[in-house]
């Protein structure tokens, strides 16, 4: 599945990033395959949504994390 | 890499980090006011300089932009990178939110693999006990090979400890530790893999990150603590349907704030000074000093009214700035961003544009100024376009005087219309820039939430002041040159200075401008000369009507609307205008060129005359083809 397919409080682990003009930014936030990534919340409108990645949280929009693919842990 | 400065007077520090850090904070408390802002030759990216003596020692401190890495992707990452590599630097102090290790020593391992020599210092040490986070600094040290140093950004102590290191330290005594050049071994080997492009990055990243795992399983305690504060809050200010009203309130509070509460009041207070005592003195001493006429009409209604006019918007930036900056600091507008990201995102702009251009509707210049938060090129633009079309508090009097006349039975209603004319042309302009300048830049969207946090006021205060201060220089400057011109055109024809504005260069131009609106149906001078003394401030269209219409002392507040409207019924007006011209004018003033106040923001902001031309241009050359639309599809429709 995608990360944007996954629902508020799921634990996932990143699988592969899929190629988009945010990949490299995103891998250097600490976004990398084997990456534990908590979904927090959407927001009030559904998009964008936010995940707690490394100790900290991260925006982005759905379209966004629709490339990247993740396995549910928790 | 970094090279020891020349001079043995002066140590040369740099401050670098990843943004909320507490950076700013850091340099703020060291160098307060001691401090200067700048720009980077070439872009928009604001660069701090500040110096403060200790223990006799002079210190010179830059606090470089705060950047996640230094790929040089965006031209504030290409800053840092190429000051670390070229500065001669006595230290560079990488700043880092302890709570937030992994991410911040992404940067500081990226910077010790190019050879710059680092001080660590772990800021924010209260948050990351809170967090339950606990750092063995020795552990750290001896894993890298660099100093480390804790501190808590705003207090005395951690500011002391910090001037003592950097008087000092001297960092030739440390270098690479045998496991950071194990890891540099391994990014070169990378390199030189074979592998190109993504894949390539990708690697690096990886390993990069594999090797912070590394350290902070050997140097770092997790203990997990209970849900946070800023968990809390955010899942209420962030969080369901409650964050949307929310956000309105704390927005209208804002507004409150500055266009009625506190900056408004200073503002009429200060204009009453500067037209009634400070003009009837310097009109004293003129007289007194025997000056020539035209001198005195140049220094009492140009100069000091063009500055003045300047002076009345500094309490009102001011008050705006503060709470901005407060609002910034305290980590709320990251949630404002997130919260309206898909509503802008429809209009093409960022979520982040939200608040800025909602300040368009009191003022556009703080609105355009707002616009510096913005993290790209293309939503920053974008920004400022906007904001010119809503209908700002000088336009209000024009829609409220017109509405009154030629709508007495929805005047309420036709002044909302206008609004709502405002807000879809800032729309439908910035779909059109974007089709026409940005078609192939994809919007991207990432942004970190911040925890909530105590704003650190010296460093609200600081900001709030930088920003008043440059509108008054630099803008100031643009504003009372269009000042002077406009008075001297209204003032001023062939035989010399007139009597009657009606006899001036202005009423001559206006003839020619009118003539540009005889299909709109308000083809006639008075109303030219009105639209070209909106350029020089949207408060005067009203007071020039009336003086045109020969009732010069006509009350230009909105308020007051419907007197003057019954006032100037009896005059010629009433006759110049149908409801349906009347209608095409009032979509013109709200659409055409800004004032010079706002013209001389956009080139300070933008940094280019040519966006400013531009603006005033495009602008005018719109709300000229949407005017005559309202009029002619209006006859079509028979009305009149």
């Amino acid at each position: 599945m995608t990360l944007k397919e996954c629902k508020t409080g799921m634990s996932v682990r990143v699988e592969n990033i899929g190629d988009s003009l945010l990949k490299e930014r995103l891998m250097t936030m600490g976004l990398i395959p084997g990456t534990t990534v908590k979904v927090l919340r959407s927001a009030p409108l559904g998009d964008p949504m936010a995940i707690g990645i490394r100790s900290y949280n991260l925006a982005m929009r759905r379209e966004d994390a629709d490339k990247i693919e993740v396995t549910q842990v928790g | 890499m970094a090279t020891m400065a020349m001079d043995n007077n002066i140590i040369r520090v740099a401050l670098t980090g990843n943004p909320n850090t507490g950076k700013s904070t850091i340099f703020n408390e060291i160098t307060g006011a001691r401090q200067k802002i700048g720009n980077w030759p070439g872009v928009t990216v604001d660069k701090k300089e500040g110096h403060v003596t200790f223990e006799g020692k002079h210190i010179q401190v830059i606090d470089l932009p705060g950047t996640y890495s230094v790929n040089a992707r965006s031209p504030e990452e290409k800053i840092v990178i190429d000051y670390l590599q070229e500065a001669q630097l006595d230290l560079v102090v990488d700043v880092i939110d302890s709570s937030n290790l992994e991410r911040n020593l992404f940067l500081t391992v990226q910077l010790l693999e190019k050879g710059i020599p680092l001080m660590l210092d772990l800021n924010m040490q209260d948050e990351a006990k809170r967090r339950g986070i606990k750092i063995d600094v020795k552990k750290l040290e001896k894993k890298l090979g660099y100093p480390v140093l804790l501190t808590v950004a705003r207090d005395g102590k951690s500011i002391k400890n910090l001037l003592n290191v950097f008087t000092s330290v001297s960092m030739e005594s440390y270098g690479p530790s045998e496991d950071l050049q194990a890891h540099i071994a391994k990014i070169q080997e990378i390199e030189n893999s074979g592998l190109t492009g993504m894949d390539l990055q990708e690697a690096i990243i990886k390993q990069r990150y594999a090797f912070i795992d590394e350290i902070l399983a050997d140097v770092a305690e997790f203990s997990s603590v209970g849900s946070t504060l800023t968990e809390k809050l955010d899942s209420v200010l962030a969080n369901g349907v409650l964050a949307l009203p929310l956000f309105l309130a704390i927005l209208y509070a804002v507004f409150q704030i500055t266009f009625e509460w506190i900056g408004q009041p200073i503002a009429d207070a200060l204009e009453e000074v500067i037209t009634g005592d400070f003009t009837e003195w310097v009109a004293g001493a003129l007289e007194g000093a025997e000056v020539a006429d035209w001198m005195q009409a140049l220094i009492l209604d140009g100069i000091i009214g063009g500055v003045g006019s300047v002076i009345i918007f500094v309490p009102l930036i001011f008050m705006l700035f503060f709470c901005l900056s407060f609002l910034d600091g305290t980590g709320y507008m990251a949630r404002v961003a997130f919260i309206m990201d898909p509503i802008m995102r429809r209009a093409g702009l960022s979520g982040k544009s939200v608040m800025p251009l909602m300040m368009g509707f009191g003022c556009g210049v703080p609105s355009i100024m707002g616009a510096r938060a913005l993290d790209n090129e293309k939503d920053r633009i974008l920004s400022i376009l906007a904001a010119p079309f809503l209908t700002c508090g000088a336009k209000l009097p024009i829609m409220a005087l017109f509405a009154a006349m030629f709508f007495p039975d929805n005047a309420a209603n036709v002044v909302f219309a206008m609004y709502i004319v405002g807000v879809v042309m800032a729309i439908v302009s910035t779909k059109l820039l974007t089709a026409a300048k940005y078609k192939d830049e994809t919007a991207t969207f990432l942004l970190e939430l911040p925890p909530y946090r105590m704003p650190d006021m010296k460093t609200v205060l600081l900001e709030t002041w930088d920003k008043g201060k440059g509108y008054l220089v630099k803008a100031g400057t643009i504003i009372f040159v269009g000042c002077v011109l406009i008075w001297f055109l209204g003032a001023f024809n062939m035989d010399g200075m007139v009597e009657e504005q009606s006899e001036s260069f202005l009423a001559s131009i206006g003839a020619v401008v009118g003539a540009l609106f005889t299909f709109h149906g308000f083809g006639n001078w008075e109303a030219g000369a009105a639209v070209i003394s909106g350029i020089l401030a949207k408060e005067s269209v009203v007071s020039t009507i009336g003086v045109l219409y020969g009732l010069p002392d006509i009350s230009a507040e909105a308020e007051d609307a419907v007197e003057t409207a019954e006032a100037l019924s009896a005059t010629g007006m009433a006759a110049a205008f149908t409801s349906l011209s009347a209608l095409a004018f009032m979509v013109f003033s709200q659409i055409y060129t800004p004032c010079v106040t706002a013209l001389g923001t956009i080139k300070k902001e933008t940094n280019s005359w040519k966006m400013m031309f531009f603006a005033a241009g495009y602008m005018f050359a719109l709300a000229w083809v949407v005017s005559l639309i309202v009029y002619q599809g209006g006859k079509l429709l028979g009305f009149e």
